[in-house]
């Protein structure tokens, strides 16, 4: 049988890297192919090329044994191939109906037949248990189900070969069993799939073969059955596989970020109901929970991008809950963002802005508070660049040409490089591969012993655990447990997450 | 390095040659002849006088497109910087007028710094309302437009008239120490005589310009500012307050707005009246679009449009097509630049990419070389 998609000789130059070198793929029909490698390996390129997004600098393409060259999306898609991108795409105040029909209208009589949409897009949900309501406004879905909206509109155009760039990296284990059981379901019902991830464990549980990539070029390609994560590791990187471990506590009894019966509301709702701990010098606190239940609300509310509207919050016994984010910066919190592009980056700017990005009123990127020292700030980003290992052809080059684990690499860089007495971290290695993984751990530890008191929220549950010296469990808004992470395993700490076991049970 | 710049040149040559042809095609639909009506107006806008007239209305053009572009650099549309400086220039004239005698340069300095504060406060009003109320800045400085020009100085010019022998309409005259000086001696020392002066508020633009791109890249408020514009929500967690950043950047668009008229106020007219030159405001936001909210890229913007005014009256006088073909080439350099710019990015960027692959192969040959010989299946 012809393999649906051959990719031969593919080679994509951009200013200053070379993305993808000679690459060759190929993809049997019906089977799950996950693509591996490091940050900037070049892997959501070449899954844009295929996509028709960007065309290939050399190289064939074949899909279904044709020869085929794409001048956008919508040839690939005529072709049967669908992506759902590494940062989501949908419009945000759009229905799931409105943005699953958007670019692909089903026309009566000139109009667009949203009836017939909706039908159908029951009968996908139905068909490949990608339940969802299609009346539901996108900004109020979780990140697990507006991924099933993008998987529903690739299939709604008739999408027979599944691009997934990234697809677990936003989502709890549960929601990760969910994923892969559509993945099941698609591959059952004759689709091909193709998917990138950093977890090699997942990738090992549920792919038929797997393609790694290097620097740019086709490593392997290997049958999960014949090599463990270490194999998949060491091909990537040519290195270990690294574990968190816990360390010696650096616990102190000085009090660094107190919250006090803390309320946050969102349209008069309780998003958050009071919620009291400390965090101390030289402690990591863990929060764990799904996507949604309040920890997001709860990081801004910190951070002060959201008003509290009841508690206190203080930063080194200063009460701070009614002052700016500046001034909580100059006090010392640094933020990681759960979601890079939307609050950690200015895509079009140059890497040396991004990171003075929330340093702009200190040295050394201004001077007397107010002469940005420009010389000074690339200095700076130079540091970041080599302590975090940003794969980048330099200083100057704007945000959105870095890859996402890069650009990932560069925000946990920006905010740890600057001294910090608080780190607020969400998900700070989403998207990062298992090398750059390690050392972002180890960053963090060193800082933990260095007195740096951390609140750590994760959907990696292993990293929560690993790193954590105590676990909080949200749900609902609500902090329903608090655990100690040398004393539960990820499965147990994902009962809790769901709300199927709870602290009283543990007591 | 010279390619470089020829790309960043390319698109206003490109843009000004689709207009002529766009314009010789207007011309012979009139029924003129193009090459006739062309030729006079080059022979009438080579002139000295007509230069000179160029760089006076270039001035108003370029600061009514510095006002813009600091709100198009984070994502302000400040369509009222119209009603700012018609506003702020009556004013300025009133007070100038009324103060009466003062030392030369601190009479000017009073009339420029009334001038930029009843800009600023026309335009903060506009982000006091778009920081507070959340109201759309491109409604709410249209309706400050309204209010201002028709409503705020017709009213004020009817109070402020001073009747005179010619049944004029205007307020009274801003004695001469509240003049600025003519710089038309600089251009003469190369040349003859100039039966024009060139206003000395062109100093005063040259400063603008310069402040702007030092405010803008040089220091933590311009940063803030565009920051704000590539990201207001990455910005907020970086830390800059989006309302006060937004009535900062409508504050200095309007203070810059309300120097526009002042070239006109200090330099000819020194008085307001019913013939002051309007719709500035308006051409400033083709001015800031063709200049890429640059400050060199709006002071050729700014020329070429006050070289269009000054020179294309030619035509009605010697008969060749109406005043309005001046408008429509207007039009068309704005349209046929926002073209040009995207095509010769796209150019620029395939050459920079060629250039940096070739630089890459250059420094790393023995590693590309290796593998891309047999090129299948590297590592097995
Ligand atoms: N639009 C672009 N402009 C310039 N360079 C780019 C662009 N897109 C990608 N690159 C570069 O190409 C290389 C490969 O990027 P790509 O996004 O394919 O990596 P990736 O394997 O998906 O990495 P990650 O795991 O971090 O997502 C990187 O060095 C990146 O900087
Ligand atoms: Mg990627």
């Amino acid at each position: 049988m012809e393999p649906a998609v051959l990719l031969e000789g593919i080679t994509k130059r951009f200013p200053g890297v070379v993305a993808n070198d000679q690459v060759n793929l190929r993809v049997e029909a019906g089977e799950i192919h996950a693509i591996c490698g490091e940050n900037g390996a070049g892997k959501s390129t070449l899954m844009k090329i295929l996509y028709g997004m960007q065309p290939p600098d050399e190289g064939h393409m074949f899909v279904n044994g044709e020869e085929v060259h794409f001048s956008s999306p919508k040839d690939a898609i005529a072709r049967g191939i669908g992506m759902v991108h590494q940062h989501f795409m949908l419009a945000d105040n759009f229905t799931v109906l409105e943005n699953v029909v958007l670019g692909s209208e089903p026309e009566k009589h000139g109009s667009i037949d949203f009836d017939a949409a909706r039908q159908r897009i029951l009968e996908l949900g139905e068909k490949y248990g990608l339940t969802i309501d299609p009346d539901r406004v996108t900004d109020e879905l979780e990140v697990g189900e507006r991924q099933r909206v993008e998987i529903i509109k690739v299939l709604f155009r008739g999408g027979q070969i599944l691009i997934l760039d990234e697809p677990t990296a936003v989502l709890v284990p549960q929601e990760v069993e969910e994923l892969f059981a559509n993945i099941r379901g698609l591959k059952a019902e004759g689709h091909t799939i193709i998917f990138i991830d950093h977890k090699l464990d997942e990738v090992l549980e549920i792919s038929d073969s797997i393609t790694v990539l290097r620097r740019g070029r086709t490593v392997a390609t290997v049958k999960p059955e014949d090599v463990s994560a270490r194999d998949l590791a060491e091909l990537m990187v040519g290195s270990e596989l690294p574990t968190p471990t816990v360390e010696e506590s650096t616990v102190t009894d000085v009090p660094v970020l107190e919250l006090d019966a803390v309320e946050v509301l969102d349209d008069g709702r309780n998003v958050v109901h009071s919620t009291t701990f400390t965090i101390h010098k030289g402690e990591i606190v863990g929060v764990a929970g799904v996507e949604g239940n309040g920890q997001s609300e709860l990081v801004e509310a910190i951070l002060g991008l959201r008003e509290v509207e009841v508690g206190k919050i203080s930063l080194n016994g200063e009460d701070i809950t009614h002052t700016s984010v500046r001034h909580r910066r100059e006090d010392g919190m640094g933020y990681i963002p759960e979601d890079r592009h939307r609050r950690g980056l200015l895509l079009p700017a140059t890497l040396w802005e991004n990171d003075m990005l929330g340093h702009q009123s200190m040295e050394p990127f201004v001077r007397n508070g107010f002469w940005v020292d420009r010389a000074a700030a690339r200095a700076h980003t130079r540091k970041v660049i080599e302590e975090y290992d940003v794969r980048t052809p330099g200083v100057d080059v704007p945000a959105l040409a870095l890859s996402g684990g890069n650009q990932q690499k560069l925000i946990v860089g920006r905010e740890m490089s600057v001294p910090l007495s608080v780190l607020i971290a969400a998900h700070p290695t989403r998207g990062i591969d298992v090398g750059a993984q390690a050392a972002v751990w180890d960053e963090l530890r060193r800082a933990r012993r260095e007195g740096l008191a951390v609140l750590l929220v994760s959907a990696d549950l292993d990293e929560l655990i690993g790193l954590s010296d105590r676990l909080f469990v949200m749900l609902r808004g609500r902090i329903v447990a608090e655990l100690d992470p040398e004393e539960v395993d990820a499965r147990q700490l994902g009962a809790y997450m769901t709300g199927a076991a709870t602290a009283e049970a543990a007591s | 390095m010279i390619r470089r710049l020829g790309y960043s040149v390319a698109a206003p040559v490109a843009s000004l040659l689709l207009a002529l042809v766009f314009g010789a095609i207007v011309l012979q639909l009139t029924g003129a002849d193009p090459w006739t009506a062309f030729a006079n107006v080059w022979e009438f806008g080579t002139r000295l006088e007509t230069l000179v007239d160029t760089l006076n209305r270039g001035t108003a053009l370029y600061l009514s497109g510095v006002a813009v572009a600091i709100g198009f650099k984070m994502n302000l549309f400040n369509i009222g910087v119209e009603g700012q400086y018609i506003l702020a220039a009556i004013v300025a004239a009133e007070v100038g007028a009324k103060v009466g005698n003062l030392p030369p340069v601190i009479h000017v300095t009073v009339i420029l710094l009334t001038a930029m504060t009843v800009g600023a406060l026309w335009s903060g009003l506009a982000g006091v309302l778009k920081a507070y109320r959340n109201v759309n800045e491109v409604i709410s400085t249209i309706m400050l437009n309204a209010i201002g020009v028709a409503g705020l100085v017709a009213f004020l010019l009817k109070k402020w008239d001073v009747p005179d022998a010619l049944l004029d309409t205007k307020t009274q005259e801003i004695p001469r120490s509240g003049w600025m000086p003519s710089l038309t001696w600089v251009p003469e020392l190369f040349t003859r005589d100039i039966a024009k002066e060139l206003y000395g508020f062109l100093a005063i633009a040259v400063v603008v310009g310069i402040l702007y791109h030092v405010l803008l890249n040089k220091t933590r408020i311009g940063y803030d500012l565009r920051a704000t514009g590539w990201n207001p929500f990455a910005a907020r967690a970086g830390g800059v307050d989006p309302k006060r950043t937004i009535i900062l950047a409508m504050l200095l668009s309007g203070a810059v707005a309300g120097l526009v008229g002042l070239g006109d106020l200090l330099g000819k007219d020194h008085a307001y009246s019913l013939r002051f030159i309007q719709q500035r405001g308006f051409n400033g936001i083709a001015v800031a679009l063709l200049g890429r909210n640059h400050p060199v890229g709006i002071a050729i913007g700014a020329f070429i449009f006050g070289w269009l005014e000054a020179s294309g009256g030619v035509l009605q006088v010697k008969g060749d097509a109406p005043a309005e073909i001046v408008t429509i080439l207007k039009g068309v350099i704005v349209l046929a630049a926002v073209i040009a710019y995207a095509v010769v990015e796209r150019k620029r960027q395939a050459f920079e990419t060629a250039a940096a692959a070739a630089a890459v192969a250059e420094k790393e040959p023995a590693v590309v070389v290796a593998p891309v010989g047999d090129g299948t299946e590297a590592g097995k």
